[in-house]
């Protein structure tokens, strides 16, 4: 049975209040999206920005709601935002005036209230050991790096244990160095874990590196998802390791494609279906 | 480069300074014979500021004693207006619907004059004490109100939407996010409500004739002893100054981020 299903699901956003008065101003984002993810999958959502990738995972989060469709997890309509899909957000938000601990602490605190507090603190220090943070425990985000940042973002993810870790773009905002590292790591920390993961990226490397599916998000407007391609290689991988990979170039090929291909056909199919929102 | 720095922080601010005596000198040889030079205004006042403690009467006292009093009615009349102010501001910030029924109650008392309240006060408490610290809360608050309300509303929507994931209750969102992510804006509230206190302290005290620098400051101008005038006016300034220094001081300690 699917773990975690999105069916049918479209969005749209007004363009300016006056406009949606008027009953024209609304601008398709997503698509009848459809996906069905496992449980313990790694699925990366691979699209240029500005194809409404946030908002397909803020609608898996519960922040935004879908105009049409349903999403599933575990067979139950999700309802509005909660702890049993943990987000690591774009731009980390982590509370400023929180250091490293505290910033995991609320999570955990928020999700297992029933624990000790001997119990509780062990579990938010073990997650920020788990992405190598454990001598920063003690500082403020303001002194940390956006690498370090961005992994104790994935530490509090992790700490509420969700049943589903959702990524909007986690390593977009990095240098290419720093990047890779902390991509190698999660490969790492996700082989320890195994969380269903849906991550949302514009690196197809990235997504190859860490993914069991990719899945493609044609461009905005009225953006809708791909075929699947499968990444058979075994987990954990690492960039040297997938540079010698023969499969790798194929995925690549197959995801660029998809991604290429998916385009043309929505402009080229978009027009009168625009026309026709217009006329409404 | 320390020569440098002395430069722009010491040389530069007192060649201000200097400019400053040279038009007073300027205007009170030419234009205005009743203004005391610089010179005259500092033997006349001598005394009050080389023995700044002395009393010799109600109205009668050292700078610094009146400093002082000044100091000890805009601290009382502060306090009220931040501890009113600030769960206003929560409320405005926090509710819409509070928001539109009293932001324009707020916007039509905030710009009254100290000078049209203080009346009101002695009306309401019959007393010049507390006609004057009710005056100096209900100037000063405003900026405490507004600052604050804008602080909660301008919290990142990244911030709110952690406490979301995290299904935080209210109490929590409000004690883990919003009261730490206003805290900035609360302070520069803080920081501008105190400055008003202290514009507001001389209207009260003129008008109650409270003892005071404002109250010796209007004494001395009914005693044609205008040096005075010119002493009360110097050291209102620099109180008003070394206020918002520390204030500011403060103030940085909360910005995060």
């Amino acid at each position: 049975m699917a773990y975690l299903e999105i069916r049918g699901v479209d969005k749209s956003f007004v363009r300016t209040q006056r406009a949606a008065a008027e009953g024209s101003g609304w601008l398709p984002v997503l698509r009848d999206i459809n996906l069905t993810i496992d449980e313990n999958e790694f699925v990366c959502i691979v699209g240029r920005s500005g194809s409404g990738k946030t908002t397909l995972i803020s609608l898996i989060a519960g922040l935004l709601e879908p105009d049409l469709g349903e999403i599933l997890l575990e067979g139950k309509p999700i309802d509005g935002p909660g702890p049993d899909r943990g987000v690591v957000f774009q731009n980390y938000s982590l509370l400023p005036w929180m250091n490293v601990f505290e910033n995991v602490y609320l999570a955990v605190d928020a999700v297992a209230p029933h624990l000790g507090e001997s119990e509780k603190r062990e579990r938010a220090e073990h997650y920020i050991r788990l992405v190598n943070l454990g001598a920063a425990m003690k500082k403020v985000p303001r002194e940390l790096s956006g690498g370090m940042r961005q992994r104790v973002a994935v530490a509090r993810g992790l700490a509420m244990d969700p049943k589903v870790l959702l990524m909007d773009e986690p390593f977009s905002a990095l240098d290419a160095l720093t990047r890779a590292t902390l991509q190698e790591e999660l490969a790492r920390i996700w082989m320890e874990t195994r969380k269903t993961v849906v991550m949302i990226t514009n690196d197809i490397d990235e997504a190859i590196l860490l993914a069991d599916s990719i899945y493609t998000l044609t461009s905005s407007p009225g953006a809708t998802l791909g075929p699947a391609v499968h990444v058979e290689t075994a987990h954990p991988r690492s960039h040297a390791q997938l540079s010698r990979e023969p499969s790798y170039q194929r995925v690549r090929r197959e995801t660029v494609s998809i991604l290429t291909r998916g385009e043309k056909d929505s402009a080229a199919g978009s027009t009168p279906e625009r026309q026709g929102i217009l006329l409404n | 480069m320390t020569k440098r720095i002395d430069f722009a922080t010491l040389v530069l601010p007192l060649t201000g300074i200097g400019v400053m005596l040279l038009i007073w000198t300027m205007i009170s040889t030419t234009i205005a014979r009743d203004l005391p030079s610089p010179m005259k205004t500092w033997e006349e006042s001598k005394l009050y500021i080389l023995n700044p403690f002395f009393k010799d009467g109600e109205m009668n006292q050292g700078i610094g004693r009146f400093a002082f009093l000044s100091l000890i009615r805009v601290a009382k009349g502060f306090l009220l207006a931040i501890i009113i102010g600030t769960p206003l501001g929560f409320l405005l910030g926090l509710s819409g619907v509070f928001h539109r029924t009293f932001d324009p109650v707020i916007q039509i008392l905030r710009p009254i004059s100290p000078l049209a309240w203080l009346p009101l006060g002695l009306v309401i408490f019959r007393q010049s004490e507390p006609a004057a610290i009710f005056t100096i809360a209900t100037c000063a608050m405003w900026p405490t109100v507004i600052n604050t309300a804008v602080g909660v509303r301008s919290i990142s929507p990244e911030y709110l939407n952690v406490g979301k994931v995290l299904k935080l209750s209210r109490l929590k969102t409000l004690r883990r996010i919003i009261i730490p992510g206003s805290l900035p804006y609360v302070f520069t509230g803080y920081r501008l409500s105190l400055g008003l206190a202290w514009l507001v302290i001389v209207a009260s005290e003129m008008l109650t004739g409270a003892p005071g620098v404002g109250g010796f400051l209007w004494q001395e101008y009914n005693s044609l002893v205008y040096s005075h005038i010119l002493l009360s006016i110097i050291t209102i300034g620099l109180i008003g100054f070394g206020l918002d220094r520390l204030m500011g001081v403060v103030e940085r300690r909360f910005k995060t981020a």
